[in-house]
């Protein structure tokens, strides 16, 4: 169980958090043009990578504030935790 | 003292006499014994059978590396714990133990005529034998497998004990109280860090407390007098917690670990006084320092699962720290000098030793004082077999070939009553690897030592590979300063004086003059998984360590293969050809020992296993003779039976009255949200299908929400309570996920939207009112009120006053009936739902649970999102187009509407089902078919609402349909185990169409 740097509250325990999967993937302003394949892959593709991923957070139970996290799946580190619409650092 | 006591030592109170029982015999041991040090104080060695073969099994080591002396405690009694190893129970008075896998008893075993027949049960039987015949699977295997399944007895009760979790930080946590862990805590404790000492054992000192041997010598004293001292000062230390009785469970990421204090285990059952049993730690800690010790390697032979037979280091530890002597004619039997500190032992307490050895030679001090002792040493040989049935009685030694692959010579026969095996030592790496350490193989010792790289723990001492005590010492020392950031210590000019161990040999499965498919050379004790079995698996192509694991079930057992995996790997190696390196290790998982459950779930038992939440009316409803049901964590009334209705009886006439006259329901566990903000009603236009811009200020709307794939999500009225201010209500189950999916959208998506949210689930009871009868009884409770349709219409809401109090009446309806809901604030939500009761007596007004609500709703054909629906339901499919905007440009899941597979017209579809019996009621879940005849049977859909309507007087039911949007009239079937229902598709929409009754 890893610590969270939650970029409202601090450190706390993993948790508090739940993990709302792969972060930057915008959802898109005009969804009615778009094509199935288009739209299926806003919709269902995700990276998954072993190794560095960005990822969203939320502190649900806490702040409940939405976040973004650089994290190593392959080992658990933590690279960066930045706030929603800062731009992700370079990893 | 009995005659296996031979040695008094400070460790066992002799003056203090602990009586226990075994297999129901009294016995007697002292206050500091084991159970497996009492047994074997009585000459006891035999204490249990083996899994498969139900050989007879002896004590064969002192600690949690323990296969074979597995026992069940207090049996009989709702304290039973069964697998309790005989070496880590500290010994009470009243202690009763027996003896497991046996019947019907230890000495004559019935199972053990699998010994017999072992040639038939090789590894893999179960797999190859219980294939065919299928039939006999059901009435013979699988009875037969459950039989001879498990070790020992699960209690029936419930655990009467209580367990505790505790939550601790500290700078540095050190694993294990040996010499090398007691050099750490002090380093760290002088250093001014908080400093967390934990000890699996009792007393401190790992091997080194009793280790009285000449050649050992700190600081021109015997290691085990200077340790002695070294721990007394330790225990002056103020900002060092040291827990013994303590044993890591688990090492997880970020130096989070747990640990299992024992707290009453070791009292006499009269002193526990129902006090804490066994205590969770859950320890977050800075930096971890792992000295773990090492343990004690078997060695590979002919029948070297005798009782009797023991490790040497063990053999060491019952002599020299309980005073027991495990024999009094011992042969030792080693690869490694280790062994040697035994033997020295033995000798100098006058018990008649010999030693076997594979090595040609030994060139160290402690073989040299062996010698000097004249203790009779067999160079260069192997013991072939072994002998005596229930204690081991002799041995057959041979010599080894140049090689060491084979044997040579003559057998020669040794008689003894102990044979204390030694094959090396294995660095305890298991918390190591738990945290995600890598490990790195060590050829001249064959021993697998963590590679370190982790900045936040380190291994010191002998789980770290380091086995002499110099290197103990000093390398302990130097790591420990070095990752605390330390420049001195006081163990910088220490001086060692260690025999050093110069010749190293190693030979995984000693060699025979028979071939291993004849013999019993066991690997795996608890398992009873031999050298023979892992050839065997091989042969049948297995070839990664993972799949001969499994397929012989090696290292399987509940000691997880302490003693095991490494032989299983050299021994793969060896056959396969390839370096045992290569083939790495199987996976450490935790938990390092078993944990009890009582542990794991602390005090959340009983009413703390979870938040039960009810609703401020809760205890109106229990004193009305109310029957709950959990929806969530809600309790929730489901029906009131009056006299002794059940429920069918009851729902029937609660929804017969309500429709009838008037019926009221407790719906304050409907999820609130309180929205608010200038963009509020552009939100709602978001999340909804529907449009909410034009809805007027004091107006009601039902809203269906979806996910983003286009499937429903959530339904719920939603009233405009001011221009910019909406009060949403949600499912009662989804309230949670409702305000967090909200939530994402507005942080993430939609930052620029002026909304806030706020749970208000639990700011508002609300009363529900139905019937024909209950704008009369709305009338009685607010006289001064227009309820008139053209003041009060349906789908809106308005402002009142009961009793002095704030309230807010909405008028919509869940039942098709006329009704109003009334939502007070939380604390007057008994004080209303009592006014509207006592309104409603003289309309015979009758409290509803949500058995009747569902049933009311079903007839009306309204969706419950979760039982009518499955997350695979769009509400086209629900044929619910009507909410669905088409002028909207975009809303959440819009898009998936036309994706083609949104668009198949042979999705599931929400249809009504008739029964040709108009008193058959369907089941819910049962699955439909449209041809009976057609082989595989092709089930199109399935019940998801079933009801007996007393309203209608027939039975009725929603269902999903492939196709069934078209299917109106069409008769289909559901197959139930014993007959066949014939059904009708009708129109889901029950019961007044027309919507009259919500005008009444």
């Amino acid at each position: 169980m890893f610590v969270i740097n939650c970029p409202y509250c601090g450190e706390r325990d993993q948790s508090e958090f739940s993990c709302g999967g792969e972060a930057h993937i915008v959802r898109p302003k005009q969804p009615t043009e778009l094509s199935d394949d288009e739209w299926a892959e806003y919709l269902f593709m995700r990276k998954n990578i072993k190794g560095v991923q960005f990822e969203r957070w939320n502190h649900a139970h806490g702040c409940r504030k939405w976040f973004n996290m650089v994290r190593d799946t392959s080992n658990d580190k933590i690279h960066a935790v930045y706030k929603m619409g800062e731009k992700p650092p370079v990893i | 003292m009995t005659k296996y006591r031979i040695n008094k030592t400070r460790f066992v109170d002799q003056t203090k006499t602990v009586s226990f029982t075994f297999d129901c015999k009294e016995y007697h041991g002292f206050k500091g014994d084991t159970l497996a040090s009492a047994l074997l104080s009585n000459g006891i060695h035999l204490v249990g059978r083996s899994f498969k073969y139900h050989r007879p099994r002896g004590i064969m080591s002192c600690g949690s590396e323990e296969p074979n002396a597995i026992c069940q405690i207090n049996a009989d009694t709702n304290l039973t714990e069964p697998n309790v190893r005989a070496t880590e129970v500290e010994l009470y008075e009243g202690l009763r133990a027996s003896s497991q896998n046996c019947w019907p008893s230890l000495n004559f075993d019935i199972g053990g005529i699998n010994n017999l027949i072992s040639p038939f049960i090789p590894a893999g039987f179960y797999y190859k034998t219980f294939m065919w015949p299928k039939s006999f699977w059901k009435k013979i295997y699988e009875p037969l497998i459950r039989l001879s399944a498990g070790l020992g007895k699960s209690p029936s009760q419930p655990d009467p004990d209580i367990y505790d979790h505790k939550h601790e930080h500290c700078d540095v946590l050190i694993i294990g109280g040996g010499i090398s862990g007691i050099i750490s805590a002090k380093i760290a404790a002088k250093n001014n860090l908080k400093t967390i000492l934990i000890e699996d054992k009792n007393i401190l000192g790992g091997s080194t407390i009793y280790q009285n041997n000449k050649n050992f010598i700190i600081d021109n004293k015997k290691s085990n007098e200077w340790l002695m001292n070294e721990i007394s000062e330790l225990e002056k230390l103020d900002n060092l917690i040291i827990k013994t009785r303590t044993s890591l469970a688990a090492f997880h990421s970020y130096n989070y670990l747990l640990a299992k204090e024992n707290i009453s285990d070791h009292l006499p059952l009269d002193k526990k006084n129902g006090d804490i049993r066994q205590r969770l730690w859950k320890i977050r800690a800075d930096k971890v320092i792992v000295a773990a010790g090492a343990i004690e390697r078997p060695l590979i032979f002919n029948n070297n699962d005798r009782p009797g037979i023991m490790l040497a280091n063990s053999v060491k530890r019952y002599l020299d720290f309980y005073g027991v002597s495990t024999g009094l004619n011992n042969i030792i039997f080693t690869n490694n000098d280790s062994a040697y500190e035994t033997a020295v032992s033995l000798f100098e307490k006058g018990i008649s030793v010999k030693i076997i050895d594979i090595r040609k030679k030994s060139s160290s001090n402690i073989v040299k004082n062996a010698e000097d002792l004249g203790i009779r040493i067999y160079w260069n040989s192997t013991v072939v077999n072994t002998f005596g049935y229930k204690k081991i009685k002799s041995i057959e030694i041979m010599n080894l070939s140049e090689d060491g692959s084979n044997v040579t010579g003559n057998k020669h026969k040794i008689q003894c009553d102990c044979l204390s095996i030694s094959g090396g030592w294995t660095p305890m790496v298991h918390m190591h690897t738990q945290s995600g350490g890598k490990l790195d193989f060590r050829e001249i010792d064959q021993v697998f030592v963590p590679s370190e790289k982790s900045e936040n723990h380190i291994n010191v001492g002998s789980c770290n590979g380091d086995f002499e005590l110099e290197e103990i010492v000093k390398n302990t020392n130097n790591k420990v300063k070095k990752f605390l950031n330390i420049s001195k210590s006081g163990f910088d000019k220490i001086s060692v004086l260690c025999s050093k161990e110069l010749e190293k040999k190693n030979i995984w499965l000693l060699p025979n003059t028979i071939s291993e498919s004849k013999t019993k050379s066991f690997i795996d004790f608890q398992n009873d998984s031999t050298a023979k079995d892992i050839k065997l698996a091989l042969r049948e192509g297995f070839k990664s360590i993972e799949h001969v694991k499994r397929y012989t079930t090696t290292g399987m057992a509940t000691d997880q293969g302490k003693l095991s995996n490494m032989h299983a790997l050299g021994i793969i190696a060896d056959t396969a050809g390839v370096k045992m390196g290569t083939l790495g290790t199987t996976t450490f998982r935790p938990p390092f020992t078993p944990l009890t459950f009582g542990a794991i779930v602390g005090r959340s038992v009983g009413k703390f296993f979870d938040v039960v939440r009810k609703t401020s009316i809760h205890e109106w409803h229990v004193q009305n003779n109310a029957k709950f049901e959990n929806v969530g964590q809600w309790k929730r009334p489901w029906y009131y039976p009056i006299n002794n209705e059940n429920l069918h009886e009851a729902v029937q006439r609660e929804s017969k009255t309500a429709r009838d006259s008037a019926g009221i329901l407790d719906a304050s566990t409907l999820g609130k949200i309180d929205i608010q903000g200038s963009d509020a009603s552009e939100f709602l236009n978001r999340v909804y299908t529907n449009a909410w811009s034009k809805l007027g200020i004091g107006k009601c709307r039902y809203g269906l929400m979806l996910n983003e794939d286009g499937m429903v999500y959530d339904d719920g009225v939603t009233t405009r309570l001011g221009e910019n201010h909406y009060l949403m209500t949600t499912t009662t189950g989804g309230a949670a996920n409702v305000l967090s999916k909200l939530e994402d959208y507005l942080q993430t998506e939609w930052p620029e939207l002026d909304v806030y949210l706020t749970s208000v689930t639990d700011h508002y009871s609300t009363a529900s009112i139905c019937g024909p009868n209950s704008k009369k009884i709305l009338k009685k409770l607010f006289p001064n009120k227009d309820f008139s349709d053209e003041a009060f219409p349906h789908m809106s809401y308005q402002d009142a006053i009961i009793d002095k109090i704030e309230c807010r009446i909405m008028r919509i309806s869940f039942t098709g009936e006329l009704s109003y809901e009334i939502n007070i604030e939380s604390k007057y939500g008994k004080s209303l739902w009592e006014n509207c009761i006592k309104a409603g007596e003289e309309y015979k007004i009758t409290p509803y649970g949500t058995e009747t609500m569902h049933l009311l709703r079903a007839e009306k054909g309204f969706i419950i999102v979760g039982q009518d629906t499955d997350g695979t339901m769009t509400p086209i499919d629900l044929q619910m187009d009507w909410i669905v905007s088409k002028k909207k440009y975009d809303f959440i899941g819009k898009r998936s509407l036309y994706r083609s597979d949104t668009i198949r017209e042979d999705r599931k579809q929400l249809v009504g089902l008739l029964t040709d019996d108009p008193n058959e009621i369907l089941e819910e879940g049962a699955q439909i078919v449209s041809e009976l005849d057609k082989k595989p049977v092709e089930m199109i859909g399935h019940v998801t609402s079933s009801y007996f309507s007393p309203n209608l007087n027939k039975s009725i039911a929603l269902a999903v349909v492939k196709g069934g949007k078209k299917m109106k009239g069409q008769k289909l079937f559901v197959p139930m185990e014993n007959k066949n229902i014939n059904v009708t598709v009708s129109d889901f929409i029950f019961l007044d169409k027309e919507n009259k009754r919500i005008n009444a």
